[in-house]
């Protein structure tokens, strides 16, 4: 029977149960990928990202680990035992040299646990100073960019959700802070705010903490947030058009629903990349402002604060200068090239 | 220049002065939230001394009276008040003093921070991915990350402590170079950065191609076509690199011992002496901001294309 082109009549040949090479069409020859690991793959294919998570990690893990079995803590000052006289022969002690009673137990047959950097000017292991003041360094780090990631989040979706008179509102806010000189201000903020919060937190948690960092927080809090609520605004703005966010909204969706659920989440690579860059640029403003003496209280180290106290006895100790320098570079450097390995491996349309 | 560019000189120059107020204001009102007044760092000074105190630096006048006189001096007289620490002095003589050895120091910086920065570029973006690229973004990378006061003490052990060969002291012309140098390895890498990728973009436009096409030789193509174009987006480096040589310079003559506008504003800071800390910070915001803006304009004006909103 000749068949009518236009005809309607289903065909019963169409609907046949599939034959076994038709079948193998549809296996999946490999499973499906996330978003996550996606741009993790691409991230550990690349070298230098590679070794720069690696030394991140090693330093990081150093540093929380090897306080807690170090024979020696970062504030005791070996030279003071109480009820006795001062034994100054504890200062200043050259790399993997020892002070008076420490030789005596030497002689004695005791085992003495050595001093791997010598000591410092008040007779305190330098070795695990340094280990805490990357520790110190580190946690500021990590904890500005935290503000800085929920405060610019929140700000940049509301202005890039809402729109009108608040994007208005709050993008001439962000011009604003964006023109004042940061650090000038900073250095401002820290210098008054060391004087104006001591009383304010004294026996409180908060005092454990010092004033310098609390009033380094609020810096960050205030000043650093608008670069990264600039470009949550701008990926929000372009999002919000697409189908899905309409999708939601006709469905009755809430707007805090649709940031959070919809928008927030396709923001993340934007999110990664930026909270990576801050990291580094946070422990570059500690140590700069610990150097001007506004850093973490003492008898706390920071990465910064060890090496504007070792600029005063910088020619006859030089390596407690080098150490730290060492130290923050290796670690300012290595965030800074994982961070731009991750904007290559997350968002591989902004790569320069 | 058509009436858009003068309305965006105009908007750019209207939220430049707000800014330099934004800053005076927060300033004033920021060190005087400060328990117990400036003179809470003195020793012991009797009731009577202090009112006569107060009342010799006007404090014991309303808050806002004292911010109107403050912002009227210096709109007026660009002047700051006395300093408070050192007795006699005025705060804009103070900051004039350090303003003219920072000058210097900040100048020279910068200038071997645009020339080595823009040869370095460019050399990098013609030989792009051989050996010598490389090399130079790897030590580009390595300037940007590490602290300026930790460069410039790294500098000072190793070229005047352990080689000998220049001053530690910066009072002297020849103590100026390491600070100089300590100063412009940063913004020499960020412009380095900035010229090859830029140089780069320049370098695959159509117009590169027709000179060679035309057979224009290769010297005339990377100076007479390629850098001068390239060197647009640098422009907008040099705000950036003003601020980063004043912060920096902040540290760097604490290290160097540089008697400038930066050691007088640390010294006012652990000497609290407030008027010299006021004065100091809305001088250097000044600078900037105005740096800031001059970029800004220089750059509408030299690249017509570009659509600034």
């Amino acid at each position: 029977m000749k068949k009518n082109p236009f005809s309607l009549h289903v065909d019963l040949d169409d609907f046949l149960p599939a034959t076994d090479a038709e079948k193998e069409y549809m296996v999946q020859m490999r499973p499906s990928t996330t978003f996550f690991k996606d741009g993790m793959k691409r991230l550990l294919r690349n070298p230098v990202a590679t070794v720069s998570l690696i030394v991140i990690i090693v330093i990081t893990l150093a540093s929380l680990i090897i306080p807690s079995f170090w024979p020696y803590k970062y504030d005791t000052m070996l030279g003071v035992t109480p009820g006795r006289p001062v034994d100054a022969s504890y200062n200043n002690l050259a790399p993997f040299q020892y002070g008076k009673t420490e030789l005596k137990k030497i002689e004695a047959g005791e085992e003495v646990f050595p001093h791997v950097f010598g000591t410092d000017s008040a007779g305190r292991d330098y070795f695990i100073r340094v280990v805490y003041g990357t520790r110190i360094s580190l946690a500021v780090g990590f904890f500005a960019s935290l503000i800085v990631l929920v405060i610019g989040i929140t700000m940049g979706s509301i202005a890039g959700y809402c729109g009108g008179k608040v994007d208005m509102f709050i993008m001439r806010v962000v011009d604003i802070i964006y023109s004042l000189p940061d650090t000038l201000m900073i250095i401002l903020f820290a210098s008054v705010m060391k004087v104006t919060l001591g009383p304010l937190i004294e026996n409180t948690i908060l005092n454990k903490l010092g004033s310098n960092m609390i009033s380094l927080f609020i810096v960050f809090a205030l000043l650093y947030w608008v670069s990264m609520a600039r470009q949550i605004r701008g990926q929000i703005l372009s999002l919000k058009e697409q189908e899905y966010v309409l999708a939601a909204r006709s469905t009755g969706a809430r707007a805090g629903w649709i940031i959070r659920k919809h928008l927030i989440p396709n923001c993340i690579s934007v999110i990664i990349i930026s909270t990576a860059l801050q990291i580094p640029s946070a422990i570059f403003t500690e140590s700069f402002l610990s150097f001007l003496g506004l850093g973490v209280n003492a008898p706390m180290p920071s990465l910064g604060s060890l090496a504007s106290d070792a600029l005063n006895g910088m020619s006859s100790y030089p390596y407690r200068l080098v150490i730290p320098a060492v130290t923050i570079s290796l670690v300012v450097l290595s965030l800074n090239l994982f961070g731009d390995g991750l904007r290559d491996a997350f968002d591989p349309k902004l790569k320069s | 220049m058509n009436s858009k560019t003068l309305m965006y000189i105009l908007k750019r120059i209207a939220m430049a002065i707000l800014t330099v107020w934004i800053v005076i204001t927060v300033t004033f009102f920021v060190m005087h939230a400060v328990p117990g007044g400036p003179f809470l760092a003195e020793k012991a000074v009797s009731e009577a001394a202090q009112k006569a105190l107060e009342a010799k630096y006007g404090m014991d006048k309303p808050l806002m009276v004292q911010y109107g006189t403050y912002l009227k001096d210096i709109v007026t007289k660009f002047d700051f008040g006395p300093s408070i620490k050192l007795r006699g002095r005025q705060v804009i003589d103070v900051i004039m003093d350090g303003m003219r050895t920072s000058a210097k120091l900040g100048l020279y910086a910068a200038a071997i921070a645009l020339v080595s920065g823009i040869v370095l570029g460019a050399v990098a973006a013609l030989r792009r991915n051989k050996f010598i690229d490389k090399c130079i973004m790897v030590l580009t990378t390595a300037f940007i990350s590490m602290p300026s006061f930790i460069m410039g003490s790294l500098m000072l052990i190793v070229f005047s402590v352990k080689l000998g060969w220049l001053p530690a002291n910066g009072d002297s012309a020849k103590g100026l170079i390491l600070p100089v140098i300590a100063l412009s390895l940063s913004p020499m890498a960020n412009i380095t950065r900035l010229t090859r990728s830029s140089m780069l973009d320049v370098l695959s436009q159509d117009y590169i191609r027709t000179a060679r096409a035309k057979g224009v030789p290769p010297v005339k193509i990377i100076f007479g076509h390629a850098l001068k174009n390239s060197l647009i987006p640098v422009i907008t480096y040099a705000g950036p690199m003003l601020a980063y040589i004043v912060t920096g310079s902040l540290v760097i003559e604490q290290v160097f011992a540089v008697p400038g506008i930066g050691r007088a504003f640390v010294s006012s800071i652990t000497g609290r002496d407030y008027p010299l800390i006021m004065g100091t910070t809305i001088v250097l915001a000044l600078l900037i901001v105005v740096m800031n803006l001059v970029s800004d304009i220089l750059y509408k004006i030299v690249d017509p294309r570009i659509n600034l909103e």
